[in-house]
């Protein structure tokens, strides 16, 4: 049992999931991604039913324009994605580091317009929390009759803020990605990272769409 | 948050140079430390709890009376002044109990140690497919942990909802009184769950991704096949629950009212999530025992196991019926009795695949060469007495028989024939089969019987009782039965139990020294001290790192024991196949599996 034995190992596994190890990971972990957010949503799916008069009709409070400009945005977004990772299947380093310097630049803008949004609705007395909502809709004086419920509220920034948070962590896991490709860490041969984090990101621009459609639209 | 550490991990082979004392103990990214970590984390955690159940056995075996002498002296006056525990202290201990024993003790026991240690030796990988994602695994637990001990220490003492922290209860510390022990309640789970995460992410990647040469889908080791079923369980099942606990946290801080029926929150919605969650976190906690179970019985009733692939369907059916079941757990919230209808159906055919399992480990057991040894006494005790947990559920299940049972000492009774008598008699049962694999000795044969058969004896002494008690209607979290008439004829049956407890708690100690004494002094293992066919036993004991000299190959499923063409009573699933070629030579012939594609 010498141990320059075990390193001469080859790994030839059972053909399982043609994927490498990492994809396989990153695909499970999304899974339970998913029931992350299918959480959220089931609470909110259930408390909007529940308590109709909790909601507003769409647009009265959210700044739909808004967030539709920076839903485009994020799916610009994960079209840089791909344009980074067909670079680097090319071979083009240049390419791979332009493309995810753009990918973080836009979903850095992305978390910076939410940022901002949140401070309006705030400003408008739509919040979370029970005791302090009193939403007085887009655009009107700081006064008037209180519009929606807390619930409309609480489960707003439930969803997105998670989602958010998940954007953000998508943009620092790419700014590492981009130091590494500066530092030339990524191949043709081994782009491993670069599709990785590829999935993780498609997967936060996918769940935004179901987001935007049933919390600013529905 | 883990993708960053997925890039950063090493590259399947591993480099065998001498590592530091940390890198070696403490930070291992070696699935067989890792799961030794988590052995001795869950042996203390469970400890823990069982020190716990031993306090809230005193209060109802002997209400009013103080502690005895040097438990009196450890607790504060908000606590148990003057040794008599107070109404609040026991619902922490009660709420305590049951999630340190549910988060800290059984699933790291059990997913956490055999998860480790089991995949990548019984499917020949050199080790886990993310090694450093394994170590953040292990890792977050002792925080979580100690963010939950923390709250005994805080003001208002440790979260006192129960277990399934219901709300309204939970949500304000008015009804409570526990503020901040309620939040690092929450907290604490909010962390481990990442540690569960990372764990299954890790083991379904293995265990599709890495198995060894001719391992095809039906030559793996129930055991793993068990692990590998929870760890999809864990995945899905895991995140529901964080995202309710957040919820749940934000109602509490922050003030949201997702919960709160002030601010026209649903406090049903956190039951639904909560077993929606809780429901497969059941069979998170059983089905690992019976992977553990069918493996020593096949092992030492040296017969192949009945009905593999049943077993393997049933486990996997069990996984599915799992998701759709939540519902039993509240019949009593008012829901729309045909919905209680659909969850009595989807819950007795659970019955189903659990029979099924049942009668494949007695069909094994059947006219095989019995080996009564410590491994097989508790998974037969294990056998056994989940035909008693499960025999009690089908009351559970069906409503009309529930609505009169509900939250009675009966469910305290059934929780505890599954979750004791056969989560941790499973769990007795792989530590003393794999002991040796681990450590490289086997325990002591005598101490381990004498060890066995107390704590049957105890166990059942203890916990059969309590189904009386709940008929007679008894309350699952009653501080105090004597309040009540009716229940004061109870108070010498509450005594028994006690005692009884008492001694189920004190014949762990054997265990315990047993453990650690043949930690040294045991007997030396060899390879495959119990004759046993899957590839884990093919390594040294205990396994160095990158466990495999070469890559194995497989040859057949694992079970092969007492093949009539054999002298061997066992048949290794790496053993080339023998063919007698026309020169009478022995030639081997590889099998159509390791052709790729094939």
């Amino acid at each position: 049992m010498s141990d320059a034995a075990v390193t001469t190992m080859d790994r030839k596994p059972m053909p399982g999931m043609m994927v490498y190890n990492k994809k396989l990971g990153m695909w499970v972990f999304l899974l339970s991604e998913v029931m992350f957010f299918t959480s959220l949503i089931g609470t909110y799916v259930i408390l909007r039913f529940a308590h109709p008069d909790h909601w507003t009709d769409p647009g009265v409070v959210l700044n739909v324009p808004l967030t539709a400009v920076n839903t485009f945005l994020l799916i610009c977004s994960s079209v840089t994605m791909v344009k980074a990772f067909a670079s680097i299947q090319q071979g083009n380093q240049k390419g791979l580091q332009m493309w995810l310097l753009a990918t973080i630049l836009i979903g850095a803008t992305f978390v910076g317009v939410q940022a901002i949004e949140y401070n309006a609705l705030l400003g408008e007395g739509f919040g979370p929390v029970l005791d302090l909502y009193h939403a007085v809709g887009r655009g009107n004086p700081h006064e008037g009759p209180s519009l929606g419920g807390p619930l409309y509220g609480a489960t707003f920034y439930a969803m997105t803020g998670f989602h958010g948070a998940h954007v953000t962590i998508g943009v620092f896991c790419l700014i590492f990605v981009y130091i590494r490709s500066l530092q030339g860490a990524y191949t043709q041969d081994s782009l491993e990272g670069v599709e990785v984090i590829g999935l993780y990101w498609h997967f936060v621009d996918l769940v935004w769409i179901l987001l935007f459609t049933i919390v600013y639209l529905i | 948050m883990s993708t960053t550490t997925a890039m950063e991990t090493h590259t399947g082979t591993a480099e065998h140079h001498e590592l530091s004392f940390i890198r070696k103990y403490i930070f291992s990214t070696d699935h067989k430390m890792i799961a030794k970590q988590f052995l001795f984390g869950g042996l203390m955690f469970l400890a823990l709890g069982g020190a716990l159940a031993v306090m809230i056995r005193w209060q109802l075996g002997f209400p009013g009376r103080p502690l005895p002498m040097p438990l009196r002296i450890l607790f504060p006056d908000t606590m148990a002044p003057g040794g008599i525990i107070l109404p609040e202290f026991y619902n922490s201990l009660v709420t305590m109990h049951a999630t340190f024993m549910v988060f800290f003790a059984l699933m790291p026991l059990m997913a956490g140690v055999f998860g480790n240690l089991l995949i990548p030796l019984q499917i020949g990988a050199e080790d886990m497919a993310f090694p450093r994602i394994n170590m953040a695994s292990f890792w977050i637990m002792p925080v979580a942990g100690f963010i939950m001990l923390a709250s005994f220490f805080v003001e208002g003492g440790a979260a006192g909802a129960g277990w399934t922290s219901y709300a309204p209860l939970s949500t304000s510390g008015e009804w409570t009184g526990v503020y901040m022990g309620q939040i690092l309640w929450l907290v604490s789970l909010i962390v481990l769950g990442f540690s569960s995460i990372l764990g299954a992410l890790n083991y379904v990647t293995t265990v599709i991704n890495m198995r060894a040469p001719g391992m095809t889908w039906f030559r793996i080791p129930l055991a793993t096949w068990s692990i590998f079923i929870t760890a999809w369980l864990l995945l899905l099942a895991i995140p529901i629950l964080t995202g309710g606990l957040l919820l749940l946290l934000f109602d509490q801080t922050i003030g949201t009212a997702f919960f709160r029926p002030e601010g026209s929150g649903e406090p049903l919605l956190w039951q639904h999530i909560f077993w929606f969650f809780g429901h497969p976190e059941v069979y998170i906690l059983i089905l690992p025992a019976m992977g553990f179970v069918s493996e020593v019985i096949a092992c030492r009733s040296r017969k192949p196991i009945f009905g593999y692939h049943s077993m393997v369907v049933a486990m996997v059916s069990i996984g599915f019926l799992g998701w759709v079941v939540w519902g039993h757990h509240m019949f009593q919230s008012g829901m729309n009795p045909l919905l209680g209808m659909t969850f009595v159906v989807t819950t007795v055919v659970i019955a189903v695949p659990s029979a099924i399992k049942t009668f494949n480990w007695m069909g094994t057991l059947w006219r095989g060469n019995i080996h009564f040894d410590t491994p097989l006494l508790h998974a037969v005790a294990f056998v056994a007495l989940f035909i008693i947990g499960g025999l009690s559920g089908i009351f559970m299940a069906s409503a009309p028989v529930d609505i009169y049972i509900h939250d009675t000492y009966f469910i305290v009774a059934h929780l505890h024939y599954v979750l004791v008598g056969g989560s941790l008699f499973g769990i007795f049962a792989g530590i003393t089969f794999w002991y040796p694999k681990m450590f490289g000795r086997m325990m002591n044969e005598g101490l381990g019987k004498v060890h066995f058969a107390l704590s049957f004896l105890f166990y059942n002494m203890a916990f059969f009782p309590m189904h009386n008690l709940g008929v007679q209607g008894m309350m699952r979290r009653i501080y105090d039965p004597n309040q009540y008439e009716f229940l004061q004829g109870l108070q010498p049956l509450n005594t028994f139990i006690s005692i009884s407890i008492f001694l189920f708690v004190s014949t762990q100690m054997i265990f315990a020294f047993n453990f650690l004494w043949s930690l040294r002094e045991g007997k030396v293992a060899g390879n495959n001290p119990w004759k046993s066919n899957t590839l884990l036993w093919t390594t040294p004991s205990p396994p160095p790192h990158g466990n495999f000299p070469e890559m194995p190959t497989v040859y057949r499923g694992p079970y092969e024991y007492s093949h009539p063409d054999r002298e061997e009573d066992y048949w290794p699933q790496d053993e080339p196949p023998a063919t007698t070629g026309s020169g009478g030579e022995t030639v081997t012939t590889p099998t159509p599996e390791l052709v790729p594609g094939g």
